[in-house]
């Protein structure tokens, strides 16, 4: 909302409170002040000036050269190329941009030589003012601004064309639509500096006649339409506003038209009441019938556009047809034009929410509608009615018929609620007397009767008690509410398990030097290709949003792995050697309905998946050590690995699913050199995917101290030759089970394949690490273990012992 | 023979003094004192003493004996530091040569940032809740007093799953759910991911994070809110922040207030960064609306509370001075390690 000061003036008193502080005091009352602008803060050193001569440049067909009276001592001359200077137009007055002058946009205009004459400045459009037509209806499309006859010379411009005008911009809050208003703003300026406010009763003389003998109204929605009220004005001279009321139009942002449609928007400006103007001659049988468009019904809308409307809407007919949507825009079938003669002015309050979803539905949201959908006072169509109506006999432009219609349902009685200063108080922390709440209140329009307040018919938003504590303490001030730390219970604050643990699974990444990344939610279901998902692979069911962004942000990821690979390929793309990331993303599982298709309605399964990439730096089984460290840190026992050649995603030959116990994990391996591909890698690419719930599950908080181990340990080291295809995992295990519990633990330490070692074949060396809590071990016994190790090893993998 | 000893003494010393390194000095020892020394000798050759002179020439000896081991003692030293200084000597390092990194991994700096935040609350008694991303209309909007026809609701704002489902435009739903399974006192804030349907920039991504905060217990006024949010700026962004607490709207507080901080920059005076205001918006905060908290079974005239939603990106960019909020889901990794 942009507010004139000038017009502020009108209703209350800004005497001796700069910019600044009208700025800063608004903000704080409620009313956020964006900026205060000077209208006329680019235009510098323009003066009116009257063209004295105009003479042929000798050296240019097109070019004059002009003296100008601007009041100085001589006249200065001045060389212009504009079409409208000729002869004739000796004694017109103009703009004259002076040497070292400025004009909108940064132009800068400083004396100069055009075609070898002298040029001291130079006339100007009002464009080139930064002006709309409507401002100077008198001027012409393309040339200098002549200014009215009798328009003083050697004055400055911005006098001239109202440009002098500090213009507030605020930021309206949506429950305040009375302050979309210079007299809503006008009360809040004087409730903010505790000045008074005059708003004076609009008096319409009246030309004679009745109203009746014109118009018949009925409202056939009272739900939708709970007041309307209308004028009838007669004798129209259709002719632009005079400059006071265009000037503040056009510094409020609003386009002069002409008089009538001026002053509808002017009353709208002034009390936040849309008005509509319709042209008598075009309603038919002098019915205006507020109702739902019946099927099939369409209109023309002001804006030239068809618009098909429908029985949700709500529309002002007259006796045969649609004349306007109502609280959006009116019909071009009854707009106001040179020739109009009558004009039925409308003020009316329309259902808020009707108005909004016609709007948006038609996608016009207008100045009108905006105002509507926030919710209108049905009191505030009256005086609005009549201010207009007033405009126009101040104006000269019509005489107004006697009589009013006043088609009304709402209930203007005014609403009331218990004064409870104590509460209001207790609410704020304050303390402040029910004689200084009350003033708050009055200041702002409330009344105050006894133990009741009565409630300004415009404050449609108010209704509890919360909402009086909110008006006196913003008028006494947010910032002298006291500063209180804790009041209450205490409350014992912290992190759950579950969060501890997701701060330690993180440390553990940062640790090995992973760094933290975070990716979209919504993904593109190309994605799914991009990581080989097969047709019918569960994960590409996906909750879909019905309005997205573009494909691209279309569905819910199920798998952070397309985002996490989308990483490391913006990295590789950036030519970053190496990139190590993990994120803790939420991924999101659709429920299903019987069908097998997605359940809309119902939410769907979040869960974190800790997602690795990393590509340039770590190897697989670096990888696996990270998922190690990470078991470790969360105490899960139990951990094995398996390899898993069914993932698509992944390497056919190294990719593992961990466990703990029976419980997986999650994946982790060498990404598909064919998804890898897709990506922009040609080399490789690890990644894991851990379900944090698993973790969390498996995890075991209790750490015990385990005592240090008092006797040494002894070594024995075995090396065999077995078939290549004998894993790890299980010679380990079937070393564990025969060395016996001495065996202290057992390292894999050397695989050889090659030379001296037949095909098929791999030599594997083992360093098994033996001790006993309450002695020093003989040789003996730990021969015996190992023994036992070679002997399991011979019998369940037909392992030898490499000599 | 008093003499003699004295001679070899002090014959004993000089070559001590002469000695560079072990090898010589043990060549001193041998000489003097090993089997066949000059003082070995001596003693060998006591038994032509007189036996009245035995037992003070056998302490002369024995004093001789015991200085010159002292003084071996101490010439060892001397030689064994030097040697040690000529080898540290010689493995001196050129230590302006670069260095071996240790590839830490950093933290992105929205959860550097959400920590903190976490901790300060923490430390004042508050907990971390946490609720669904993709949520029910009810909680995003209807339970927080925003009815199906209210303005802020339209579609261009809001993804939608289905009519009644919608991805959280804002952290608040937490609030709902926490006061729906706990009864006061409460104390939490829920961080999380929300979205917005805004089209993608350097200042907006249709994915940002905010962090709610709600307090609901007896006797809870606006002074709790100023003073526990003022701490928090405060802890946030240093202890001379100034803050202000400026009345604005939303539907489920009421009084409301946006709780701004002076500039950091021009400290008041107005800048580009605050783009002329002198301060710059931090959250949205307020009484919690009674309407709210009767949805959620909590008598409003036994209980009040505050609740604030702090938007965690703007205030990570105001941290480190980063441009373009894209930067944060891009996870490059020359922007990762900055932090």
């Amino acid at each position: 909302m942009k507010l004139p000061l000038s017009w502020l003036k009108d209703y209350t008193d800004i005497e001796g409170i700069s910019n600044k502080e009208y700025d800063a005091r608004l903000t704080m009352s409620g009313s956020k002040v964006e900026c205060v602008e000077y209208l006329g803060e680019e235009i510098n050193n323009v003066v009116t000036g009257e063209i004295l001569s105009v003479e042929k440049h000798p050296d240019s067909d097109h070019l004059v050269i002009c003296q100008i009276n601007v009041d100085k001592e001589e006249p200065i001359q001045i060389v212009t190329g504009a079409p409208n200077v000729t002869e004739q137009s000796v004694g017109e007055i103009c703009p004259v941009c002076l040497h070292k002058s400025t004009l909108p946009g940064g132009v800068k205009i400083t004396k100069g030589k055009l075609r070898g004459v002298v040029s001291n400045g130079m006339m100007c459009s009002f464009q080139e003012l930064g002006l709309d037509h409507g401002c100077v209806p008198y001027a012409c499309d393309n040339g200098i601004l002549f200014l009215p006859k009798g328009t003083p010379v050697g004055v400055d411009i911005k006098a001239v064309l109202g440009l002098d005008e500090y213009v507030a911009e605020f930021e309206i809050t949506s429950n305040r639509p009375d302050c979309l208003s210079v007299i809503g703003l006008a009360r809040e300026t004087a409730a903010t500096f505790n000045r008074p406010l005059s708003v004076k009763t609009p008096v319409v003389k009246g030309c004679g006649e009745n109203i009746n003998n014109y118009v018949s109204v009925r409202v056939d929605e009272p739900e939708l339409c709970p007041r309307y009220t209308a004028r009838i004005v007669k004798n129209i001279k259709i002719e632009p506003s005079p400059a006071w009321l265009r000037e503040r139009l056009f510094a409020a942002g609003v386009r002069p038209i002409n008089n009538i449609v001026d002053i509808t928007n002017y009353v709208m400006l002034e009390y936040g009441q849309p008005m509509h103007a319709f042209d008598y001659a075009c309603l038919s049988d002098g019915k205006i019938v507020v109702r739902r468009p019946k099927s099939g019904e369409t209109i023309q809308t002001l804006d030239g556009q068809d618009r098909a409307i429908t029985d949700e809407m709500l529309a002002i007919c007259d006796g045969s047809k649609p004349v306007a949507i109502a609280g959006v825009m009116g019909g071009a079938n009854s707009e106001i034009t040179d020739n109009t003669k009558t004009v039925v002015f409308e003020s009316a309050c329309f259902h808020g929410t009707t108005v909004r979803l016609t709007a948006k539905a038609l996608g016009m949201r207008t100045e009108a509608s905006g105002r509507f959908e926030k919710g209108l006072d049905p009191s505030l169509t009256l005086p609005a009615l009549e201010r207009a109506c007033e405009l126009v006999e101040m104006l000269g432009a019509g005489e107004v018929i006697d009589g009013i219609v006043d088609v009304c349902s709402a209930d203007l009685t005014p609403k009331t609620m218990p004064f409870e200063p104590e509460k209001i108080n207790a609410l704020l922390g304050t303390d402040l007397s029910a004689e200084t709440q009350k003033e708050y209140l009055e200041r702002l329009a409330f009344k105050v009767e006894g133990d009741e307040v009565i409630i300004p018919s415009f404050r449609i938003d108010i209704e509890r008690m919360c909402d009086l504590a909110e008006e006196v303490a913003r008028i006494y001030g947010y910032d002298n509410i006291p500063v209180r730390l804790y009041a209450g219970d205490t409350t014992q604050g912290g992190l759950s398990s579950r969060q501890i643990l997701e701060r330690m699974v993180g440390d553990v990444c940062l640790s090995a030097g992973f760094d933290e990344s975070m990716s979209h939610s919504f993904i593109s279901p190309k994605f799914y290709d991009l990581i080989n998902l097969p047709v019918d692979d569960k994960r590409r069911i996906s909750t879909t949003i019905l309005n997205p962004l573009g494909e691209d942000f279309s569905v819910m990821r199920t798998t952070v792995l397309p985002s996490m690979l989308s990483s490391l390929a913006h990295n590789h793309a950036h030519r970053n050697p190496t990139a190590s990331l993990y994120e803790l993303g939420t991924v999101y599982t659709p429920v299903l309905k019987e069908d097998g298709t997605v359940d809309a309605d119902t939410l769907p399964n979040e869960e974190k998946i800790l997602t690795i990439g990393t590509y340039g730096k770590f190897t697989f089984f670096q990888l696996k050590g990270l998922i190690e460290a990470i078991c470790k840190k969360l105490n899960i026992k139990n951990i094995s690995f398996t390899a898993d050649t069914e993932n698509p995603s992944y390497h056919t030959g190294r990719c593992a699913k961990v466990y703990s116990g029976e419980t997986l994990l999650g994946t982790f391996g060498t990404i598909h050199p064919v998804v890898a591909k897709k990506y922009g890698f040609n080399t490789e690419v690890l990644a894991a995917e851990l379900t944090m719930n698993s973790l969390f599950t498996c995890a075991d908080p209790v750490k015990l101290y385990q005592p240090l181990p008092k006797f040494p340990a002894s070594t024995r080291d075995i090396a065999v030759i077995v078939d290549d295809a004998i894993t790890a995992a299980d010679m380990q295990k079937a070393i564990e089970q025969a060395a016996g519990n001495i065996l202290e633990s057992v390292k894999l330490f050397d695989v050889y394949k090659g030379k001296g070692i037949s095909e098929g074949k791999k030599s594997v060396a083992y360093s098994m690490s033996l001790r006993a809590a309450d002695r020093t071990l003989k040789d003996e016994e730990c021969d015996c273990a190992m023994q036992k190790a070679i002997k399991a090893l011979e019998e369940k993998f037909g392992a030898t012992l490499r000599s | 023979m008093k003499q003699q000893l004295e001679t070899i003494l002090s014959n004993a010393k000089n070559e001590l003094s002469e000695t560079q390194n072990a090898r010589e000095l043990d060549a001193v020892r041998v000489k003097y004192l090993g089997k066949k020394g000059e003082l070995t000798a001596i003693l060998k050759g006591m038994k032509n003493v007189a036996p009245e002179e035995r037992p003070i020439i056998g302490q002369l000896v024995n004093d001789v004996r015991a200085e010159l081991e002292s003084a071996l003692e101490k010439q060892g030293e001397i030689i064994e530091q030097a040697a040690l200084a000529e080898k540290l000597k010689s493995e001196a390092l050129d230590v302006t040569m670069p260095a071996e990194e240790i590839a830490l991994g950093h933290k992105h700096p929205l959860s550097i940032v959400l920590d903190e935040v976490k901790d300060i609350f923490i430390g004042l008694g508050f907990q971390v809740a946490e609720g669904p991303e993709v949520e029910y209309d009810h909680y995003n909007f209807e339970a927080l007093n925003i009815p199906k026809d209210h303005p802020a609701r339209d579609t261009q704002d809001t993804f939608y799953i289905s009519d009644n489902v919608v991805l959280r435009t804002q952290t608040s739903p937490v609030q709902v759910r926490v006061m729906e399974n706990q009864k006061p006192p409460i104390r939490i804030i829920a961080p999380g991911r929300v979205f917005r349907s805004d089209a993608v920039d350097a200042t907006h991504s249709p994915l940002f994070h905010q962090i709610e905060g709600l307090v609901v217990d007896k006797n809870i006024t606006m002074s709790d809110l100023k003073g526990i949010l003022e701490l928090f700026a405060k802890r946030l962004y240093g202890e001379d922040t100034v803050v202000r607490f400026r009345p604005h709207h939303f539907p489920f507080t009421e009084p409301s207030a946006e709780m701004d901080i002076q500039c950091y920059q021009c400290h008041g005076e107005g800048c580009r960064l605050c783009k002329g205001e002198g301060w710059i918006e931090i959250l949205g905060c307020g009484m919690v609306h009674p309407k709210v908290l009767e949805m959620c079974d909590i008598d409003p005239e036994v209980y009040s509370g505050y609740a604030f939603g702090i938007g965690l990106e703007r205030t990570v960019m105001g941290r480190f001075k980063i441009d373009d909020i894209r930067l944060f889901y891009e996870n490059d990794v020359r922007f990762l390690h900055q932090f």
